[in-house]
């Protein structure tokens, strides 16, 4: 709303919601800044943000990791894991956003229900049937159940977002195409494609920023020590029978919400606009 | 065969393969076998089970309706479960969106900063489901903690307060996510910007200030979002599982053990035998309340929620 305001007003204004900004992250800059501290100055110097004493020390004893694996292994894993579902989700969940939007055919409306009530149904109440299933089918201990079921669009969200995308782009188009001889098949990859990629950057970031942040799976799927992702590994890091310290766990923590800060601080606007035009969770 | 009649088959094919509702379904194929592998047999699955002592090790045996039985009449676990989730629901959901509702109206200003907050508030969110947050919570409210320490410089007297005791454990995790409030505002600011001009001119003509404007203006007008983000954060905090397993693992006393980490429990003991026909009906359950609650708030649309 553009309403005049008297200087001194806006000045408070920006006061006030630069203390509250700091708030939000102080948590954060705490993890970050405290990492850089000497390990004993940690606890006794909590109420002090920016170190005294910097020191990498952290840093290099808690890459070495523990059980024989730095972590270097298990962020290797993470970024396999990530990468690969994320790969799946974008393509079959375009196929199927398309289909959905653009094409008539019989139990459309059925599907598209069904669509809809995937995203009711999320990962915690399907954890025990999941695991039950994928039980019988030896997929427990291997990376299958983190990365496979992504490649069948069962995440109704990406379907919806890239939905709403293809209802923005005008028929003529498609219709152009079809005068033009174009198959269903060609006009989806030659046209409808290259015109969703906004879509397919935003849905990128939240799919990959999620499966990096899966601790159920891994939890519930991962046995051997080599196969662990950053977040199971963060977790029995922070034990301290595994030989780490607070620097070192503070530290690694820190790395590991690298890349999902990166990805947001470079493609916030898309992230934002993303979360406007659907509204999900976060 | 002869030649011509393979070449009929062929155009046959084609044709077939190339009509709309051919490639509707061939579209959607990845969504209905994903839908059959990856929800309906496992449910279906887990249904069976429910109703089976199954221990993983040796095969289910069919006991009928005794695991439900034993869940609603002995169980004072389930209960404390269902209380602890319902609580966490009930006071951490309103709150989130209360929250996300005033930041919203704050950040709805025009200045060149603006984008700079929204992306500061909102960066919590982003990151608020990874394991290293949970870490980092717990070790900022540990008695020597961070949170303690800034208490200390403001109240002198208050040192080694116990966050994690039986009765502000959970309060720990409310914080948490009211902390979270991020996507809800994003959602609030972007319905606040499709808000026309036009009705607050109109309303301020007629005499109305500040106050009233919100009232009689915005408001009702952001009622079906705010209605949409208490649906959505509603079935979130009824789901809660990493946070609340990592920060206090159901304790002190199960006083923060989530519904969800008393099923996962039930499934994977950390001592004795798996109860996976037990879990199986304490996630039926839950599928049910949580069905219940978004079809009673649906119901409710009507009565409160503004529709244009």
């Amino acid at each position: 709303m553009k309403t005049e305001r008297k200087p001194w007003k806006e000045v408070l204004y920006h006061i006030l919601v630069a203390a509250g900004a700091l708030i939000m992250v102080y948590p954060l800059l705490w993890m970050v800044f405290s990492s850089f501290k000497p390990v004993d100055t940690i606890l006794p110097t909590a109420k002090q943000l920016i170190p005294t004493e910097w020191t990498l020390r952290n840093y290099i004893q808690g890459w070495k990791g523990f059980m024989g694996y730095t972590f270097g292994t298990f962020f290797l894993n993470s970024f396999f894991i990530s990468l690969t579902s994320t790969f799946g989700t974008l393509l079959s969940s375009s196929l199927v956003a398309y289909a959905l939007q653009r094409l008539q055919f019989k139990g459309k409306k059925i599907l598209f229900g069904l669509v809809l009530s995937t995203m009711m149904l999320p990962a915690q109440i399907l954890m025990i049937p999941q695991f039950m299933w994928y039980r019988h089918l030896n997929w427990v201990g291997t990376y299958f159940p983190m990365i496979l079921p992504y490649f069948f669009a069962i995440q109704g969200f990406f379907v919806y977002l890239i939905m709403n995308f293809i209802d923005g782009i005008p028929k003529d188009l498609d219709e152009a195409a079809k005068i033009d001889g174009c198959s269903y098949y060609v006009t989806f990859f030659r046209i409808i494609l290259p015109l969703i990629v906004p879509a397919l950057v935003t849905s990128a970031i939240f799919s990959f920023i999620w499966r990096w942040d899966d601790y159920l799976s891994a939890l519930l799927y991962v046995n051997r020590a080599s196969m662990r992702p950053i977040s199971l590994a963060l977790q029995l890091f922070n034990d301290p029978s595994s030989g780490s310290d607070i620097g070192s766990t503070l530290a690694m923590s820190t790395l590991s919400i690298v890349p999902a800060t990166v990805l947001f601080l470079i493609f916030q606007k898309s992230l934002v606009e993303g979360i406007a035009s659907t509204g999900i969770k976060g | 065969m002869s030649n011509r009649s393979l070449e009929r088959r062929e155009s046959g094919f084609t044709r077939w393969f190339h009509k709309e509702s051919t490639a509707g379904l061939i579209f959607s194929l990845p969504f209905i076998i994903g839908f059959l592998m990856f929800l309906l047999i496992p449910m279906a699955l887990s249904l069976y089970y429910s109703f089976c002592k199954y221990d993983i090790q040796s095969p289910p045996t069919w006991i009928g309706l005794d695991n439900y039985i034993k869940i609603f009449t002995k169980d004072k676990t389930f209960s404390k479960a269902l209380g602890v989730t319902v609580y966490f629901a009930l006071i951490g959901t309103p709150l989130k969106v209360i929250f996300a509702l005033i930041v919203a109206l704050i950040l709805n200003h025009e200045t060149r900063a603006v984008g700079f907050y929204r992306a500061t508030y909102y960066l919590p969110s982003i990151i608020g489901g990874s394991v290293a947050v949970a870490i980092l919570w717990r070790r900022m409210f540990e008695s020597n903690g961070t949170i303690n320490a800034i208490l200390s410089t403001i109240f002198p007297g208050m040192t080694g307060f116990n966050w994690f005791g039986e009765g502000p454990a959970i309060w720990v995790l409310i914080i948490l996510t009211v902390w979270q409030f991020g996507s809800s505002m994003l959602i609030f600011l972007s319905s606040l910007k499709q808000i026309p001009m036009e009705l607050y001119e109109a309303a301020s003509i007629d005499g109305a200030n500040g106050i009233k404007r919100f009232f009689h203006v915005t408001l009702p007008l952001l009622t079906p979002t705010i209605f949409f983000n208490l649906v959505q954060q509603t079935i979130n905090s009824f789901l809660a599982f990493t946070q609340s397993k990592l920060i206090t693992n159901g304790g002190p006393r199960d006083s923060t053990l989530f519904y969800t980490v008393y099923q996962y429990n039930k499934a994977f003991p950390a001592l004795g035998k798996s109860q996976m026909g037990y879990a199986s009906a304490l996630a039926w359950i839950m599928l049910v309340i949580v069905s219940l609650v978004t079809f009673l708030l649906f119901k409710s649309r009507s009565k409160w929620v503004y529709d244009a």
